[in-house]
């Protein structure tokens, strides 16, 4: 059991009559990145707060590097480091002064402090910014300071949550960058997110949670083989026409779904599947022919895209 | 063992305080003067005009500054346990922040109870200084009315914290001033003995803490009478202290660990 970094049994979080995490089951491993997808209130961020020690665990089992977080909160807090949500750096303060304040937070001493501020300023690329106060720093800019900031302990595990949303995508491929070298050496990761392309780029495993509850687990890419087809075919018809031309495009594919603005026609092989399309005479305003991702899961999982 | 964690948080006060000190150095340093000098010096002699053959035994002055130095420490303790703890629970979120660390709520509590105490400390010693050079007092019976004012300050700064951390937005704070920290700064016997109040309302001040401040900061500062036995105001301030800590620590575990 010491072997595993996370480990959770039917574990539960109620605030008052709602249940945000309906008794699920998963394990972290060491050295892996783990991820929660779903959308906005799903539960990841109420199951992220439990593993953190810092929201207190309703019903269930939970051991947090083998420790019981209601009995040693302080002790996992100090091995792990958080990324939250919501900014909440202390703007008034310069990027130096929040690290310093931080790595006090956690018992350290100035000197120790001060070594590693250089080398977490050079990993967040703010090496010029160190004097600067925060608050007229750019998002990314914040966003890099905070994942030094959950570093300053040199933490066993890294909890992100939401790590790149409000981000544009430069800044988003730079954090992912920078999250891939952590792993690298050797830090666990686990990151909640309503992206699928960001869960696909980072988590080598992860569970699907859909109102408090896990409706999948496994690689991304054993999700997508187990619950979606290799391929699908996009297609977008002229507002009024859909309803008619879903009719027509029955049995095309081994699978079809059917959203407000597209239809999807999930197939092994989109071309053959556009092909005899066109043999039924069908010529939809456009269509898109692409991989399955995991929105495709979770589509088909639940009903629902992931971000509405 | 709370003690060291909570000196982490006095220690973050004093870095927050190193970069922001300024914007504090005119309510520290100039008001007290400006007090001093507009209503002891100024309506002071007024006051000592009509009142040779009243009750007031001494300088309007001398009877002013000791319970302006109460009201001080109560207005800066007011000050530094209601916007920064609303801060920090919402406005910044720095204590939840400061939650993923090993620090605990109580920590978090207590050093920051210790830190607005250092600062009231801080702006008492100074205004003690201040009113002995305007010959309120000599030196060290203004250094004797230093600690009552301390003690006042952190009972404000228990009671305000514990009320913060109540609230659900900053319109509460405006009401807590304006109905609860003015009245008090006008009617706890800082300006004229409660005793010449009606009676409902002298009964009303001596449940406020600042009028026990005042009693205690005056009595040690000044060769005059405590109002009230300088034991009850020392056990009623000690109170206010201990309640407002308990409560202070249930209303922010409320807020913060959900």
């Amino acid at each position: 059991m010491a072997d595993l970094l996370v480990e959770a049994r039917r574990l539960t979080k109620r605030f008052g009559a709602l249940t945000a995490v309906d008794e699920v089951d998963f394990e972290v491993r060491p050295g892996e990145a783990f991820g929660f997808l779903g959308p906005n209130g799903a539960g990841k961020s109420s199951t992220m707060r439990m593993i953190a020690a810092v929201s207190p665990v309703t019903s269930g089992h939970l051991r947090v590097m083998g420790l019981d977080p209601a009995a040693h909160g302080p002790e996992i807090r100090s091995r792990i480091g958080v990324v939250p949500q919501e900014q909440n750096l202390d703007e008034e303060l310069s990027v130096y002064e929040n690290l310093l304040i931080y790595g006090r937070y956690f018992g350290l001493p100035k000197k120790v402090i001060d070594e590693r501020v250089a080398e977490l300023l050079h990993f967040a690329q703010l090496q010029d910014r160190r004097n600067s106060r925060v608050e007229p720093l750019s998002g990314g800019m914040k966003r890099r300071l905070v994942i030094a900031r959950g570093l300053i302990n040199q933490p066993e595990v890294l909890i992100l949550d939401e790590p790149t949303t409000g981000l544009d995508p430069q800044a988003r491929h730079l954090l992912w960058d920078r999250l891939y070298r952590l792993k690298q050496q050797g830090v666990t990761l686990i990151i909640t997110t309503h992206y699928m392309d960001e869960a696909e780029q980072l988590c080598d495993r992860l569970v699907i949670m859909d109102k408090g509850r896990i409706v999948a687990e496994g690689s991304p890419r054993a999700l997508i083989e187990q619950h979606s087809t290799r391929e699908v075919l996009e297609l977008r018809f002229p507002v009024g026409l859909q309803e008619e031309m879903v009719a027509r495009v029955e049995g095309l594919a081994q699978r079809t779904e059917i959203l407000p603005d597209r239809v999807l026609l999930y197939s092994d092989d989109a071309d053959e599947a556009a092909a005899r399309l066109e043999a039924r005479g069908v010529v939809p305003e456009a269509t898109v022919s692409r991989r399955s991702t995991l929105e495709d899961v979770f589509l088909r999982l639940t009903g629902r895209s992931l971000v509405d | 063992m709370a003690a060291p964690p909570a000196l982490r948080v006095v220690e973050y006060g004093a870095r927050v305080y190193r970069r922001t000190w300024r914007g504090s150095v005119i309510s520290t340093f100039l008001n007290p003067v400006l007090y001093l000098l507009a209503m002891g010096v100024g309506l002071g002699k007024l006051v000592d005009q009509g009142s040779s053959t009243g009750d007031l035994s001494l300088p309007y002055l001398t009877f002013l500054a000791p319970g302006l130095l109460a009201a001080t420490a109560m207005q800066t303790a007011a000050g530094d346990a209601s916007y920064p703890v609303m801060a920090g629970i919402k406005w910044r979120k720095t204590y939840h922040a400061a939650l993923a660390t090993p620090l605990e709520v109580h920590d978090l509590v207590y050093g920051h109870l210790g830190w607005v105490t250092l600062r009231v400390a801080f702006v008492s010693v100074v205004y003690a200084a201040i009113m002995t050079a305007f010959g309120a007092t000599s030196p060290l019976e203004g250094l004797l009315s230093v600690p009552p004012a301390v003690l006042t300050g952190l009972a404000f700064a228990a009671a305000v914290t514990a009320y913060t951390a109540r609230l659900k937005d900053e319109t509460g704070l405006s009401t807590l001033f304006r109905f609860g920290i003015v009245p008090l700064f006008l009617f706890s016997g800082t300006f004229f003995p409660v005793s010449q109040l009606p009676d409902w309302i002298e009964w009303l001040a001596y449940g406020t803490p600042l009028f026990h401040g005042v009693s205690l900061c005056r009595g040690l500062a000044l060769e005059v009478p405590f109002e009230v036995d300088p034991w009850i105001s020392l056990a009623y301030l000690a109170a206010w202290v201990a309640v407002g800590t308990w409560l202070a620590l249930g209303n922010m575990r409320r807020k913060l660990v959900l």
